[in-house]
């Protein structure tokens, strides 16, 4: 905390309460803006998949920030959601259902043949990835009061347990959902197996192209990643301003309450189902949206994707940047992505050329990972930008205050 | 005070496994009375307060409040019903500022859903407003005006137990119970807490049933006591009545206080 000088400190606090919380948002803004123009090439530091990755991961660590940061409920399992999602995408946006011979085809992926200028055969079913998303967010809501039901009437370690269970069931329910044999080649199959489902359909821009009068492509070209980028950016933004106003509504503390004493809070008129359930629906949604770009991106869905490492990355995204607020989440889960997807790598490989060593610093993932949950735990256990920052702050100035004054 | 029954407890006992914490209760609020609940240290005074605020279910014996039969609902929603109270132990919500703390107990009392929270309809941001100013005025009434931002942690521990009593209040209850209010409170303390359970009852029309060891306020505040000792009832009366009952003193001090030993 010696970083910062003392004056720069209290000229901070001296601004209003606005400032205080515009100007981070603002600067925060412009760097996600600008982020696209920092990217790097393919092997740099960092490559623009990267950050198309960052930008899912952020929306996704915002949703678990809801549940684990505002609530208080230790979900380990959150890798649900995304499958949720992420199928969901699947199921609606590729020709998983040509062999079933259902055909939806929405107008935008209309195949007119060139020759005779009329609609080919539809395969598969082919939503517009607008309302695919809907439709996952939905469904991932869904499925989060499904699986809150039950659990949700556990405390503290019993959820983290039964969550962990069901992140783990899941994958397998959806790895298993292939009945087909060699001799039964027309059995149920629902998921491909460990095969997947791919490819799915770029995003769709139909509409925007019809507002912008052509300006905006049909779709996204899969090898555009900047305009997925700022896509995906358009849904960070969104989910950060419904994270902020439900956290300072009736709902937000609510859950703040029960994070804090759940018996109290339900003495105080708190209905603890509904509230919890409420976060697990609006965690499960940001999720289900995050699963689905997700999906659209890598553009094949596997189930080895969704495995149990991906929750604890995850959560572990929301604890480095501070559980219950917003932009700490959002700053865990890029930091967190990009040590994931590049960092690691790329460090590896300068510390390797500058002294000559021959280490894979990526084999070390996850130690890498387990070393920042225990130091934060150790040394930081609020994260980098804990919920109570500013009170926090004032309380240490006090402190510094105080010892200040002793010693004359 | 009108004569009507706000709280009627009939026959309540509880038991836990072999032990019979609360044996056989009956006991009756008159509406608009400040009562209060003495016993010894295990008599099952905490325990009567968590059948009526629906913490524990009973295992025989009624309880009506408001008319209503309380047994087996939720705390929640007896909460919503009008009961609301304070802990032995102090319990805020510590991360939360104090005026959040209070607006908590307005929940059931706040209508905007979700949806308009998130679009900030006009409605909704009025509602917010309002609460947030009867926090501000709960706040200044139980004494700690300009605390709204303060986290409750942060705050002293007297402010603390008046903050409980904020917060009791925004839930704009009929019952108020109070659980060891003035523990830890110094004599001066005691004492304007006596003033301040009369003036809050007075001024809010309230009920309030206090769990209390301090005799002082008990006998300064009560306008009837009743008198747990091993879950049971062994008195209840007047303060006067209370003083001078042998089977109290007996509870209290001992058989031989009674036959007037030394």
């Amino acid at each position: 905390m010696t970083i910062i000088p003392q004056g720069a400190r209290s000229t901070w606090n001296s601004l209003p309460p606005v400032a205080r919380t515009a100007i981070p948002a603002v600067l925060l803004m412009a760097l996600a803006i600008a982020g696209p123009q920092l990217a790097s090439g393919p092997t740099g530091w960092l490559p623009i998949t990267t950050l198309v990755f960052c930008a899912v991961y952020a929306l996704f660590s915002m949703g678990l920030n809801i549940v684990v940061g505002y609530a208080g409920l230790l979900d380990l399992g959150y890798v649900a959601f995304f499958l949720f999602g992420a199928y969901v995408a699947a199921w609606l946006m590729s020709d998983f259902w040509y062999t079933r011979s259902i055909h939806i085809l929405d107008a935008a992926h209309k195949v007119i043949d060139p020759t005779t200028h009329q609609p080919v055969s539809a395969q598969g079913i082919h939503l517009s990835f607008w309302i695919v998303m809907v439709v996952a967010a939905l469904v991932a809501a869904i499925g989060g009061v499904i699986i809150g039901w039950p659990t949700l009437r556990l405390k503290s370690d019993y959820l983290a347990l039964v969550t962990l269970g069901f992140g783990e069931i899941l994958p397998e329910v959806f790895r298993n959902a292939d009945f087909r044999t060699v001799s039964n080649p027309d059995a149920l199959n629902l998921t491909n197996g460990t095969k997947g489902i791919g490819p799915l359909d770029p995003i769709g821009n139909g509409f925007l192209r019809h507002l912008t009068n052509g300006v905006i492509p049909k779709a996204v070209t899969p090898s555009d990643y900047r305009a997925k980028y700022y896509i995906i950016l358009i849904f960070v933004v969104l989910f950060v301003y419904v994270s902020i106003k439900l956290r300072g509504g009736k709902l937000g503390r609510a859950w703040l309450a029960i994070r804090e004493d759940e018996l109290a809070a339900s003495l105080m008129g708190v209905p603890l189902m509904r509230t919890k359930l409420w976060s697990y629906a609006i965690g499960a949604a940001a999720g289900g949206f995050a699963g689905t770009f997700y999906a659209t991106t890598v553009g094949i869905v596997n189930v080895d994707t969704f495995i149990f490492s991906f929750s604890i990355i995850i959560l572990c995204a929301v604890i480095l940047g501070g559980m219950g607020n917003v932009w700490g989440a959002i700053v865990g889960g890029v930091v967190i992505t990009w040590f994931n997807y590049t960092g690691l790598v790329w460090i590896g490989e300068k510390m390797n050329s500058a002294l000559g060593t021959k280490v894979k610093l990526k084999d070390y993932e996850f130690g890498f990972f387990g070393m920042i949950l225990v130091l934060m735990m150790l040394f930081r256990p609020q994260g980098l930008i804990p919920a109570a920052r500013q009170k926090q702050v004032q309380e240490l100035e006090r402190q510094i205050e105080q010892q200040e004054v002793v010693p004359t | 005070m009108n004569g009507d029954i706000l709280l009627d407890a009939r026959e309540v006992t509880v038991q836990f496994g072999g032990l019979t914490a609360v044996n056989a209760v009956d006991f009756q609020i008159p509406t608009g009375a400040i009562v209060a609940l003495i016993g010894p240290n295990g008599a099952g005074k905490t325990t009567f307060f968590n059948v009526l605020t629906g913490l524990y279910t009973p295992t025989a014996g009624a309880v009506f409040f408001d008319g209503r039969s309380v047994v087996g609902l939720a705390p929640h929603r007896i909460a919503a019903m009008g009961m609301a109270r304070t802990f032995q132990n102090i319990r805020l919500f510590g991360a939360m500022t104090a005026a959040e703390n209070v607006m908590v107990a307005m929940h059931p009392h706040l209508k905007s859903g979700v949806t308009s929270t998130i679009l900030r309809l006009p409605k909704q941001r009025r509602e917010e407003k309002a609460a947030r100013e009867r926090a501000t005025e709960l706040l200044d009434y139980v004494g700690i005006g300009g605390t709204d931002e303060e986290f409750a942690k942060n705050l002293p521990y007297g402010d603390q137990r008046r903050l409980e009593v904020a917060r009791a209040l925004a839930l704009r209850p009929k019952l108020l119970l109070l659980d060891e209010p003035t523990a830890g409170m110094n004599p001066q303390e005691s004492a304007a807490f006596t003033s301040f359970v009369r003036r809050v009852r007075d001024d809010m029309q309230l009920t309030v049933l206090l769990i209390e060891h301090d005799m002082k306020v008990v006998m300064g505040v009560s306008e009837h006591i009743t008198v747990l000792e091993y879950g049971a009832k062994i008195a209840e009366g007047s303060a006067a009545d209370i003083r001078s009952n042998p089977r109290v003193i007996e509870a209290y001090l001992g058989k031989a206080a009674t036959e007037g030993v030394g």
